[in-house]
């Protein structure tokens, strides 16, 4: 599926990430440390999943003709997805999954924040009711940091260690490639790049308070953008199409 | 009241009380096998709904439409809360959460055998959706009027969502056998899977349930296994006929007389042969709940570490 419209590339690509992230999130259904994570878990999952068919949606309006939401998630090759590498990691531990969370979530507030300027009122309202949902995930994995971070020696480990492991991934985030330049000067996308203080500044806080270090830069991996991905979204995609590849073209 | 002679003073109070159709609350007096035989039945509830979060969450990753995807998180996400509410509802009779689900962990206490089967195709989550869930509302309506209150008020909340639920699984068959030829197969074979285990989950004939009497007595129990069952055939034969699906039953058949469909005998040997182990997930679907609660402790630790902490600092600055 080739996608020409700066417009709708870029919105697929935050529609990506979105899906990416729920389905990683959805993982841990029947899965989390007690009940109430699961529940939880399950509700940022659908937050993020909802997203995605908010941006899908929007991105098949753009297109036109019989391009639906689920076009996007269920047509597309790994090359075609430009979601960032941090979303499609596996879920690893729940030190791991909510470090993933924070790191992301700290970039997502401001995110959300500044698209809600967007001079494309579509891109706007979905991103007025992204913000919202994103101030409450914020929330909830700084917490999280704190009770990993200051509770045992041993949760305090696992969240170190998670985030020294995820820390290349971040790099990503503010990575303005020239889609995002044309559509920053058009005032429709946001300068990611001008989020990197705001961001560094709430994650140097929280992990401080959570007594863990910020972890050394050591350079970043990068590639989602443009479809060079890690072998593990081969593995969601296998998964989450399977319907859709084995049955094509039917109602469900 | 003549069998209430036999009782003592306390007891004897109490079923007066019950008779009356009041509702016991957590403070008050009640007889010891009351409480235990609430707890076995609450438990076994809220177990149902926790490891019946496995046969439906294992398709949410393939879920065929996000739309599709969204309601079935949604649904496993009730489902956690209805749990949820159910354990709250057991801990108001004095035992905590962790003792029942090591009851759980080590068989003493049992969950519904219908999540022993597994969830093989898409058409799977329509059935289990639909029939599932119905029995499930069958079951809990009655139970709306049971004589425990945080049981009953538990169950008044858990019924709008199951019927959200039922909806949405008879919506799935719906649209499939609308589809294509392939597609009413998978929907009927699901059924044919999924028909006998719904049946088995009211339990036992009446003459054989072991915890009836005395429960339909204390009105833990409000109507019988085999009414409630009756009212789900019932109606479930008229919507499996609505949309062209075949109920497995070849001696399903409409009794004018009674006013009811009679149906064909309920294999109990299968019934026990899967409440006693040997269904084809049991294994599984507890290991997968032992092995998440294990891996889960070292957060729960942490938690009560930073709780711990936190208590001391606010002590000290006091």
């Amino acid at each position: 599926m080739k996608l020409n419209d700066p417009l709708t590339r870029y919105v697929v690509r935050l529609g990506d990430d979105a899906l990416i992230m729920g389905h990683r999130l959805s993982e841990w259904m029947s899965r989390a440390p007690f009940l109430e994570e699961d529940i939880a878990l399950s509700n940022v999952a659908l937050d993020f999943v909802g997203r995605a068919r908010l941006f899908y949606q929007y991105a098949a309006e753009l297109m036109g003709g019989e391009v639906t939401e689920d076009t996007f998630a269920y047509q597309r090759d790994v090359r075609d997805f430009t979601n960032l590498l941090l979303c499609e990691l596996p879920r690893g531990d729940f030190a791991f999954t909510l470090c993933r969370q924070f790191l992301y979530d700290a970039f997502s507030l401001p995110f959300t924040q500044a698209l809600c300027h967007s001079t494309d009122p579509q891109l706007a309202a979905i991103a007025a009711k992204a913000e919202k949902e994103s101030r409450y995930h914020l929330r909830r994995s700084s917490d999280w940091m704190l009770r990993l971070g200051d509770g045992t020696q041993e949760s305090h480990e696992r969240c170190q260690n998670a985030l020294e492991q995820l820390w290349i991934y971040t790099d990503e985030m503010f990575e303005c490639d020239d889609l995002v330049n044309d559509l920053v000067v058009a005032g429709v996308a946001v300068n990611t790049s001008s989020l990197r203080s705001t961001w560094l500044e709430t994650v140097t806080e929280t992990l401080r308070t959570a007594t863990l270090a910020v972890p050394e830069s050591q350079g970043g991996v990068t590639g989602g953008r443009v479809g060079i991905h890690t072998d593990d979204l081969g593995f969601i995609l296998a998964e989450m199409q399977f319907m859709q590849r084995a049955y094509p073209g039917l109602q469900w | 009241m003549s069998d209430n002679m036999s009782l003592v003073p306390n007891e004897q109070k109490f079923q007066s009380r019950i008779d009356a159709e009041e509702k016991v609350e957590p403070k008050d007096w009640m007889p010891e096998k009351y409480r235990q035989n609430l707890i076995r039945q609450i438990s076994q509830h809220a177990h149902s709904e926790v490891i019946g979060e496995q046969p439906e969450g294992n398709w949410i990753s393939r879920a065929p439409t996000l739309e599709r995807k969204a309601i079935l998180m949604a649904k496993v996400q009730d489902e956690a809360g209805h749990g949820l509410y159910l354990y709250a509802a057991a801990e108001t009779l004095g035992i905590t959460r962790d003792e029942l689900i090591d009851r759980l962990h080590t068989g003493a206490s049992k969950y519904a055998s219908i999540f022993n089967y597994p969830s093989l195709t898409w058409a799977d989550i329509g059935a289990i959706g639909w029939l599932v869930d119905s029995a499930a509302i069958v079951n809990q309506v009655s139970l709306q009027n049971t004589s425990y209150g945080p049981y009953a008020r538990a169950m008044v909340k858990i019924c709008k969502e199951e019927s959200f639920h039922q909806r949405q699984g008879y919506n799935i068959m719906m649209t499939l056998m609308q589809g294509a030829e392939l597609q009413r197969d998978m929907a009927q074979d699901a059924l044919n899977r999924w028909w006998w285990p719904s049946l088995m989950m009211f339990g036992p004939h009446d003459a054989e349930s072991a915890h009836s009497a005395q429960s339909m007595k204390w009105k833990i129990k409000r109507r019988s296994n085999d009414e409630l069952r009756q009212q789900f055939v019932d109606q479930a034969v008229q919507q499996a006929q609505a949309i062209g699906l075949v109920v497995p039953d070849p001696d399903l058949s409409w009794n004018e007389e009674r006013g009811h469909y009679d149906f064909g005998a309920i294999d109990w040997q299968e019934f026990q042969r899967v409440v006693s182990g040997n269904g084809p997930c049991n294994r599984q679907r507890l290991a997968h709940h032992v092995e998440a609660h294990t891996e889960g402790a070292w957060v729960r630790e942490a938690m009560a570490a930073f709780e711990a902490k936190r208590r001391t600092a606010r002590a000290e600055v006091a």
